[in-house]
């Protein structure tokens, strides 16, 4: 309980700090909109091509908005050595890895449903015919994200090449939760019929969560730990 | 002592690799669909197995630097992890060439091709991160971290030839079809020695390896220390 207690006062802290400067917020919204902008300029978007990669599209979206996000969830601490601070403090690594992923969840699920209808609108998209299920495969591939990106983000916090090292080692990571949260979300979008291999990437997405989940905790105090 | 053991394994590797090198082009018969191109299959399976070998050494001792901190550990990671990434490369080109051949293509975006693909720039990643800390128990650390996260990665690729049905050639070898004779055991056993013979070569090689980063240690240390006394 106590974890949970300190992860919800590290994520709340974040959130707090994000909405007062708004730094990851504007840059990440702007430049989900460009590269869905970007997109429609690069091929002629036509229903049946939405119908078959509109998912993969809108997560290519996310994956590199996701970036933007889980880069600065330690690197904000990095000033005044405000991370010294956290990690000396009696939350454990795996309350600040918990809290920092949680913010990093929510900041990026906003920036996804604000997204979801300029997607709609750009594409000519009607998204919400499944919006639930819709939201809980948003909801499994971005807690995926925040998971591995933050965890990854501790990692390479004090690196040089920290830019280009977070997505290089992020993404391969990650492709086994995109790939089916890609399949489910253009099922989802286009409103056709749940093809019999759904549940199969359902559980494919719900077990990553949960591996990675279960490893970024129990391994998250050797790496914040210095 | 090291040296000997490696001289020892060279010369039971070297004529084993040899023979099997005969006895794949010249005694096992051809297959029936595929005519001699699978032969490939003779170094393409048997450079997974240890590549794959390599990377469960990697996660191994990965583990026991982080549980015991000893430098030793977090050397024979990265000597298995880039033993590993070369025989991953081998099994990858092999397989392209095969591809060429009976599928007309180089490259197809089949779940396991990629997933391949994808651990090995996983542990590509890994030592490109080991470049970029200067500290060497950061390094150690961070990098054996990432090992045991790219390992998780490899059990779902080792798990995806049962989760997806692809144009992939399916389980051939008999301890993964229940038994079931898929192919000629004749060829079955071949498989299995030149697997012996690549895996003893890839032993040769982390060997080789460890001992060039033991004395690289030492002389990071060496440097360090005539740094200290200026």
């Amino acid at each position: 309980m106590t974890m949970l207690r300190h992860a919800a006062v590290v994520a709340a802290k974040d959130l707090r700090s994000e909405f007062r400067t708004k730094e990851s917020i504007n840059s990440t919204m702007s430049f989900s909109v460009v590269i869905l902008l970007l997109f429609a300029f690069a091929f002629d978007p036509s229903p049946d091509m939405i119908a078959e990669f509109g998912g993969g599209l809108l997560w290519i979206v996310f994956v590199f908005a996701g970036a933007l996000i889980v880069n600065r969830a330690f690197a904000r601490e990095l000033p005044n050595d405000c991370i010294d601070v956290l990690v000396s403090s009696p939350a454990s690594g795996a309350s600040l890895f918990l809290g920092k992923a949680a913010a990093a969840f929510v900041l990026l699920y906003g920036i996804e449903c604000i997204c979801l209808p300029v997607f709609g609108i750009l594409y000519n998209v009607t998204w919400w015919r499944s919006l639930g299920g819709l939201l809980g495969v948003l909801a499994l591939g971005t807690w995926a994200m925040a998971c591995v990106g933050v965890f990854i983000s501790a990692l390479t916090v004090n690196l040089r090449l920290r830019e280009v090292m977070l997505p290089m080692l992020v993404y391969p990571v990650l492709i086994p939760a995109i790939l089916p949260a890609m399949m489910l979300t253009n099922t989802l979008l286009t409103g056709q019929p749940m093809p019999s291999d759904f549940m199969v990437w359902l559980r494919l997405l719900a077990g990553f969560n949960i591996m990675f989940t279960t490893l970024s905790v129990y391994l998250a105090e050797t790496i914040l730990v210095r | 002592m090291r040296r000997k053991v490696i001289l020892a394994l060279g010369a039971v590797a070297l004529p084993l690799l040899l023979r099997n090198l005969y006895v794949i082009m010249f005694l096992v018969p051809d297959e029936m669909e595929q005519g001699p191109i699978y032969r490939i299959f003779y170094y393409h399976l048997p450079a997974f197995f240890t590549a794959a070998l390599c990377y469960l050494t990697a996660m191994v001792t990965s583990i026991l630097y982080l549980a015991k901190k000893d430098p030793k550990y977090d050397a024979i990671a990265v000597s298995a992890t880039e033993t590993g990434l070369a025989f991953a490369a081998v099994n990858l080109i092999t397989g392209m060439i095969w591809g060429r051949i009976s599928w007309g293509i180089w490259w197809a975006w089949d779940p396991r091709l990629t997933w391949a693909l994808i651990c090995w720039i996983m542990y590509f990643g890994y030592l490109m991160l080991r470049s970029a800390i200067d500290d060497p128990t950061e390094r150690a650390k961070n990098s054996a971290v990432l090992s045991i996260f790219a390992s998780a990665s490899v059990a779902v690729t080792w798990k995806a030839i049962e989760w997806w049905r692809t144009q992939h050639p399916g389980p051939v070898l008999s301890i993964r079809t229940g038994g079931v004779q898929k192919i000629d055991p004749m060829m079955e056993q071949m498989l299995y020695v030149n697997t012996i013979a690549l895996v003893l070569l890839a032993v040769i090689f982390v060997l080789v390896r460890l001992r060039q980063e033991e004395v690289q240690r030492e002389i990071d240390a060496l440097r360090r220390y005539a740094h200290a006394m200026n």
